[in-house]
């Protein structure tokens, strides 16, 4: 592996200049012939990847409305050209949006339109190589999905539609990567990306309720396949053992113990992430999806409550009520998801974001905080890419915005933002998200935090900054890998519902 | 001379109006597994439609990305709509009392499509994100439309074309009566340039025109946990199960 370097702060936001060919070998390891084929992939590269990859391409052009429109629409203008944090953080103009989108456009003027057939040179086509395959698996393993390129496209072009469709293409001819792939077997095995198996984590949970009561001297419960609770928490399985991610976790219990809200994990579903949608594999998607749906209908659960994980959101928000039900709405004859539906209490939102839930609870009175106990914190959010961009909390539009800011203000008195051209729907990924939190990775994953980490410094520097508050699992762990690089300390790094645990008070003790 | 430039007037048009029914129908039919509607979005329909008017009319999304290609773009592409709308007056007798209207305003929007124009084009030659990105095509399709605006300014500003002929020959044309055309350079340029356009329309970028009504990240309503989203070839999926 490449040294790996942190990139010099710019001094004002400036767009770099090109160095073309910068991450041309960087590329995840790729999934070998075991973890291919637990997933249904050829097990390696197959003799007629080319034609494959063609007609897969097809085939996909005719399922994805986004990638037929998005293959033609774009007019090279150059809106998106500096919008990606890893050509920021990296100047290779592959990592431009467009240029990202155009490895693929290439072949499709190449294979499936008239100019590219006949005069490829003029309108950029080429034809799909061996070298044209490494390529794309190198640059479409250099895209984190993040959205932030579709708010500025005039025609809402969206790369990690593209990106999802090349890993898509490229797992069919036997090109998978191997962190995705491996966490996705894993998930359909067990039920987590970690692999921990059901005993495992009921005693995980157990130890936790030791802590929690040599803590605070309360019996707070994190309680395990109970039947007919009201709430299944659906969470990213490195809450239950990574810091800082269990602070938070905590913090759910506690929010749930106060409110006299019954809850249980699930063993069997003990994962909120969903590697699915990084590999761009609706299948894959749909089926680590129906877990849920599954341990819903068991439990006989009336409510799903989600915790801190970005792109999890976007799924459970976007795509669980299309993928497993998981929703309102259903139509009379759909008898799939009116099974599911008409278990769900529809007086709350199905399913309900953790930060909805507790903001909700705030709202109504039935929480109480001492928020000196965070003033220890200068507290910054850290909008999630999947979160900002891909999903919503609460009835309004840009509640995903305001619900987290709202629940860090009701439990802690010092919070600031940050340069607003960073936050919101603008907010820039990690650099570790889209299937990209791999060591192998991990020269890219701080190039691609340099605009993240710039911001904050700012901030830091002006405003005495010291805690960075996340909702989103890869946030964390990948903050907390790379702000060394930039010279900040790992503990800055927290969870909203850290901050929750820290200044909730708990009824019983009063 | 007339005779050939009304047959590939025909062909191109026929090429245009077929070439783009075909995409827009393959845009129509292929389904949109997944709700992508890029976030903050609105929860409405009607909603739906002002977020459309916005980015068709205002280029909401490219005036946050960056204002010189929106300021230029823009330009370019009101004045275009003016000048278009002006030149109906040659597909239309007696002229609709509208399009009288705008004639001064369609003239100097000539002029203005043509600064908006070369400052794009600037745009991809110096910059050089934008140069990076540019297939020889991209700039032939701005020397096209150079060539064009330029031609149709010509005959305005500094030769003179019989516009009244030009006139009868495009009323004939629609009514399939093939009459005669002036032959100065300038006008048969600028016809045959529009020629060009239109039959390369539909296999071109200029597919982004129809292609933004069908972008899912913007004409798609944000309501997924309301109501259960369901496509094509996914529902089968389900049945299948």
């Amino acid at each position: 592996m490449a040294e790996v370097t942190a990139p010099a702060y710019r001094t004002i936001p400036i767009i770099p200049k090109l160095v073309p060919g910068a991450m041309e070998g960087s590329g995840p390891y790729i999934a070998n012939e075991r973890i291919q084929t637990d997933l249904g992939f050829p097990g390696k590269l197959v003799d007629d990847w080319h034609d494959k990859a063609v007609a897969k391409m097809g085939d996909l052009l005719q399922k994805y409305r986004s990638v037929a429109v998005f293959m033609d629409a774009c007019v090279h203008c150059g809106a998106c050209s500096d919008k990606c944090h890893y050509f920021i953080g990296t100047a290779d103009p592959k990592n431009m949006p467009v240029a990202r989108q155009d490895l693929m456009r290439s072949v499709y003027r190449r294979y499936f339109t008239w100019p590219g057939k006949l005069f490829p040179k003029l309108v950029g086509a080429r034809d799909l190589t061996r070298e044209v395959l490494d390529e794309w698996y190198n640059y479409f393993h250099q895209c984190s999905e993040c959205r932030r390129c579709s708010v500025f496209c005039p025609y809402g072009i969206d790369t990690a539609e593209i990106t999802m469709a090349a890993r898509e293409i490229l797992a069919e001819v036997g090109m998978g990567a191997k962190y995705s792939n491996e966490i996705i077997a894993k998930v359909h095995k067990i039920g987590n990306n970690l692999g921990l198996p059901g005993p495992a984590l009921a005693d995980t949970m157990e130890g936790l309720e030791e802590d929690v009561k040599e803590d605070t001297g309360i019996d707070v419960r994190f309680p395990i396949d109970v039947k007919g609770a009201e709430v299944l928490l659906i969470t990213p399985s490195a809450d239950f053992f990574a810091e800082p991610h269990i602070d938070s976790l905590i913090g759910y219990a506690k929010v749930f113990h106060a409110t006299g809200t019954s809850w249980t994990l699930s063993s069997m579903s003990s994962e909120a992430a969903n590697f699915g949608l990084f590999i761009g594999n609706y299948e894959q998607l749909r089926k680590v999806a129906l877990r849920i749906r599954q341990a819903a209908l068991e439990l006989g659960v009336k409510r799903i409550v989600v915790g801190e994980c970005g792109h999890a959101w976007r799924v459970a928000y976007s795509f669980w009520n299309t993928l497993s039900g998981v929703g309102d709405g259903a139509d009379p004859d759909d008898k799939f998801a009116r099974m599911l539906q008409q278990q769900l209490d529809h007086r709350y939102r199905q399913p309900t974001h953790i930060c909805e839930f507790t903001l909700d609870m705030i709202e109504r009175g039935a929480l109480s905080f001492d928020k000196s106990k965070n003033d220890k914190h200068i507290i910054t959010f850290h909008d999630s890419c999947n979160v900002s961009r891909g999903s919503r909390m609460g009835d309004r539009p840009g509640g995903q915005f305001e619900i987290p800011r709202s629940v860090i203000k009701a439990v802690a008195n010092n919070f600031v933002e940050m340069d607003p051209t960073t936050t919101r729907e603008s907010t820039f990924c990690c650099g570790g998200g889209g299937g990209l939190l791999t060591d192998d990775l991990m020269d890219l994953r701080v190039k691609g935090a340099l605009p993240r980490m710039e911001a904050l410094q700012q901030v830091v520097d002006e405003k005495g900054v010291n805690f960075l508050a996340l909702i989103c699992a890869i946030c964390k762990t990948q903050f907390t890998k790379v702000a060394p690089y930039y010279g900040f300390e790992r503990k800055m790094m927290g969870g909203v519902h850290q901050l929750v645990s820290n200044a909730i008070i708990l009824g019983d003790k009063q | 001379m007339s005779i050939l430039l009304a047959i590939l007037f025909y062909l191109a048009t026929l090429f245009f109006v077929v070439g783009l029914l075909s995409r827009i129908t393959t845009y129509a039919r292929t389904p949109a597994p997944l709700k992508i509607p890029t976030t903050p979005a609105p929860t409405t329909q009607g909603g739906v439609v002002l977020r459309m008017v916005r980015e068709v009319v205002l280029f909401e999304s490219l005036f946050k990305a960056n204002l010189w290609i929106w300021s230029l773009g823009w330009l370019f592409h009101t004045s275009l709509a003016l000048v278009i709308m002006r030149h109906l007056r040659y597909f239309t007798d007696p002229v609709w009392g509208w399009v009288a209207l705008i004639q001064p305003f369609g003239l100097y929007a000539g002029i203005t499509m043509l600064l908006g124009l070369c400052g794009l084009w600037a745009r991809r030659i110096f910059v050089e994100r934008i140069r990076y990105i540019s297939t020889p095509s991209d700039h032939l399709w701005l020397v096209l439309l150079i060539a064009i605006a330029s031609s149709g300014l010509m005959m305005q500003f500094v030769t003179h074309t019989d516009v009244v002929s030009v006139k009868s020959f495009f009323i004939g044309l629609m009514g399939f009566n093939i009459g005669q055309l002036p032959t100065d350079a300038p006008l048969l340029l600028h016809l045959l340039l529009v020629i060009a356009l239109l039959a390369l329309f539909p296999i071109s970028k200029l597919l982004h025109a129809p292609g933004i009504f069908f972008s899912p990240t913007r004409n798609q309503t944000d309501n997924p946990r309301e109501k259960r989203h369901m496509s094509g070839w996914a529902k089968k999926m389900e049945s299948e199960n």
